[in-house]
């Protein structure tokens, strides 16, 4: 089934014919240069952190280089400094949460903007945006109180018993861990994936449906095939909004997830992030290679970001060359 | 015309009332631990000497160190001293010493949740050790059932819990750790936050207490304050004398009269593993951190003064918040130290 690519608007309004001097009484030219620092500040803040960061974990980056990426030990009475375990951990965190929240996230914002009464879509949405409104400790302590006990008692003997020859569900649970990280995770971060496609999804063009309607597809096969693949982009404009809330995550991770700088390939075993050692350490840290390790970890997370980010765009556009043919943008 | 005018009385008044009032501020920042007891004499004192005002900042011990070296806070507070290090540092950048003046003292407990035990339980400093370095993992470990004879410890699975946040509450029950066991000592050492042998971690007590009642079979360690306010089971741990003692008020003070003797002059001393029959064996000082030298008169006067103060009628509001005395022999010795600030 051909899929009409959406018209681009021209890149703005033709302003040339005009000389500088009106369009500056106009005020066109004022609101333009004023637009364009407000845009420029996000560059230039973007670029002030990262300056920040680099100078401020000089020592550690004279100290440990590029072993500082591979190192296991994080111990800082004898100062040596590791950020594997961290980056191992939330790598791990954020790739369980993703697993969950991306089919759940995308099949229910397919019912709210396609399948479902728009008056259950906009009741449903209302409770949507309220989940993405609450703060992370409160996520925490529902992981605390519901799922550290649920996963003692149900899913770890229930993954744990028929799957535990499998290194990735072996070894002992504390009810803290990886995996119950992960979850909390997904729950936080779903709000984040079902409200931005369901507003995708729902402003795919009526056309795009009826001709497809009118092609003699169902209403599933006018869905699935029709709007979702038109509303690709933006979807995954969802999950990368997800995958940075859930790298970036601190409150509710350090809550649950063991605090032990390990690397294990269990999921129910303990471990922890970057983000969660940085909101621990960072008050108490009283040597300067401690504190300038811990900027560094910020460092490395900054990096993680944009590599993960990166990675997901050119997924996007390896994905739409495939879907449509042309490719979208 | 006329509420433009009153408006404008209205705040000549209150600028004049600013201006009147203008009290000299004094700032500090540190140690979280003895944060209740600080605000408490620092509000108590301004109430008594109006043109006196404290504001201290609890952001943590590292923090206060941090900042009284750079000079950005008047005075510092911690829960473990100073090392070499620091203190040469600070002498570096500012030019003088700084100094150690114990307030009052805390403790630090083990607390545990062992299914079928609900009594007190007596722990060995070799058990605490064995424990916390991963060697002793069951509840009826000999080491652990020899000190709790009749107490039916089940052969479960030892969980241990651990501060995930740097604190001076880590400090000191390191600090013993390290006193009592040679392998802790060269292994893992002490300090506001280490590489643990083995363990899950909280943060902050409340995140270590939550842990611990989660998990059957953990053990952990809290500080006494929060142990006592919020109900927390905690055991009892055999002291140099060898007795098993339980943390109160009067056992910790006990920990710090017998070392009062041997007390050195910049008061940078653990107390920890103290003799003394009846002492508490996992308890310490918490510190002001003082400079030497003021540029200010006033504010020097003014810190002075508080100090005065708060070794001797100050001190009468430490047990109703919980926080043990200052002996009578390390008030004495402090109060000659207060000289030393110039």
């Amino acid at each position: 089934m051909a899929i009409v690519n959406p018209t681009m608007p021209d890149a703005g309004p033709v302003v040339a014919s005009r000389s500088f001097l009106s369009r500056l009484r106009d005020g066109d030219e004022i609101a333009r240069l004023i637009t364009f620092l407000f845009a420029a500040s996000v560059v230039l803040i973007t670029v002030l952190l990262v300056f920040e960061l680099w100078t401020n974990s000089a020592l550690a980056r004279q100290k440990f280089g590029l072993h500082f990426f591979v190192t296991r030990v994080w111990d800082p009475v004898m100062d040596q400094f590791g950020a594997l375990p961290f980056i191992f951990g939330t790598v791990m965190t954020s790739t369980i949460a993703l697993l969950l929240a991306v089919p759940l996230g995308i099949g229910a914002s397919i019912f709210l903007a396609e399948l479902a009464p728009a008056r259950v879509s906009d009741t449903l949405q209302f409770f949507i945006d309220l989940l993405a409104a609450v703060p992370s400790v409160i996520y925490g302590l529902l992981g605390v109180f519901i799922i550290v006990p649920l996963m003692r008692t149900v899913i770890y003997p229930a993954l744990n018993k028929p799957f535990g020859y499998l290194p990735m569900f072996k070894g002992p649970s504390y009810g803290v861990g990886f995996l119950t990280a992960g979850i909390v995770l997904a729950i936080m971060v779903i709000p984040y994936i079902i409200s931005v496609s369901r507003e995708v999804l729902l402003s795919v063009p009526r056309d795009q449906r009826e001709a497809a309607l009118a092609l003699g597809s169902t209403r599933w096969e006018s869905t699935w095939k029709v709007v979702v693949p038109f509303a690709k982009t933006g979807i995954m404009g969802s999950i990368f909004l997800a995958l940075a809330r859930a790298l970036g995550e601190t409150m509710a991770v350090t809550m649950v997830i063991g605090n032990t700088p390990k690397i294990s390939a269990s999921v129910f075993s303990p471990g922890d992030t970057i983000a969660s050692v940085i909101a621990n350490q960072f008050t108490e840290a009283t040597g300067d290679l401690y504190l300038q390790s811990l900027v560094g970890l910020g460092l490395v997370l900054f990096l993680l970001t944009f590599i993960l980010n990166g990675l997901a765009r050119l997924l996007i556009v390896v994905t739409t060359q495939k879907g449509s043919g042309k490719g979208n943008q | 015309m006329k509420r433009p005018a009153l408006l404008l009385t209205a705040v000549l008044a209150l600028a004049a009332i600013v201006w009147a009032e203008n009290p000299l501020l004094i700032n500090g920042a540190g140690a979280t631990f003895p944060y209740p007891i600080y605000s408490k004499w620092f509000d108590v004192y301004h109430q008594k000497n109006g043109n006196i005002q404290f504001n201290y900042q609890s952001v943590g011990s590292g923090a206060g160190i941090k900042q009284v070296t750079e000079g950005t806070v008047d005075f510092g507070a911690t829960d473990g001293p100073m090392n070499d290090d620091q203190l040469k540092a600070f002498q570096d950048k500012r030019g003088s010493a700084i100094l150690h003046f114990p307030t009052v003292l805390g403790a630090v407990v083990p607390t545990y949740n062992v299914p079928g035990v609900t009594g007190a339980l007596n722990f060995t400093p070799e058990a605490l050790a064995g424990v916390f370095l991963g060697k002793i993992t069951k509840w009826n470990d000999p080491a652990i059932a020899g000190a709790n004879k009749g107490v039916n410890l089940p052969a479960e699975d030892i969980v241990v819990v651990h501060r995930s946040d740097g604190s001076g509450t880590t400090y000191v029950w390191t600090d013993y750790l390290s006193k009592v066991s040679e392998e802790w000592n060269s292994k893992v050492k002490k300090s506001t936050s280490v590489n643990w042998p083995v363990g899950l971690g909280g943060k902050g007590n409340e995140g270590v207490t939550g842990l611990i009642k989660q998990t059957p079979g953990s053990i952990g360690y809290v500080e006494l304050i929060y142990a006592v306010q919020n109900s927390v089971p905690y055991g009892s741990v055999k002291n140099s004398s060898g007795n098993f003692i339980k943390a109160d008020l009067a056992s910790v003070s006990a920990a710090a009269a017998g070392t009062a003797k041997d007390m050195p002059d910049d008061f940078r001393v653990s107390i920890t593993n103290a003799s003394g029959k009846t002492a508490y064996p996992i308890s310490s000082f918490t510190w002001l951190l003082i400079p030497t030298k003021f540029q200010d008169a006033g504010k020097r006067d003014a810190i002075k003064g508080f100090l005065k103060w708060m070794l001797t009628d100050g001190q009468g509001y430490a047990e109703p918040l919980t926080y043990a005395k200052l002996p009578k022999e390390v008030v004495e010795r402090e109060l000659k130290a207060i000289s030393k600030v110039q």
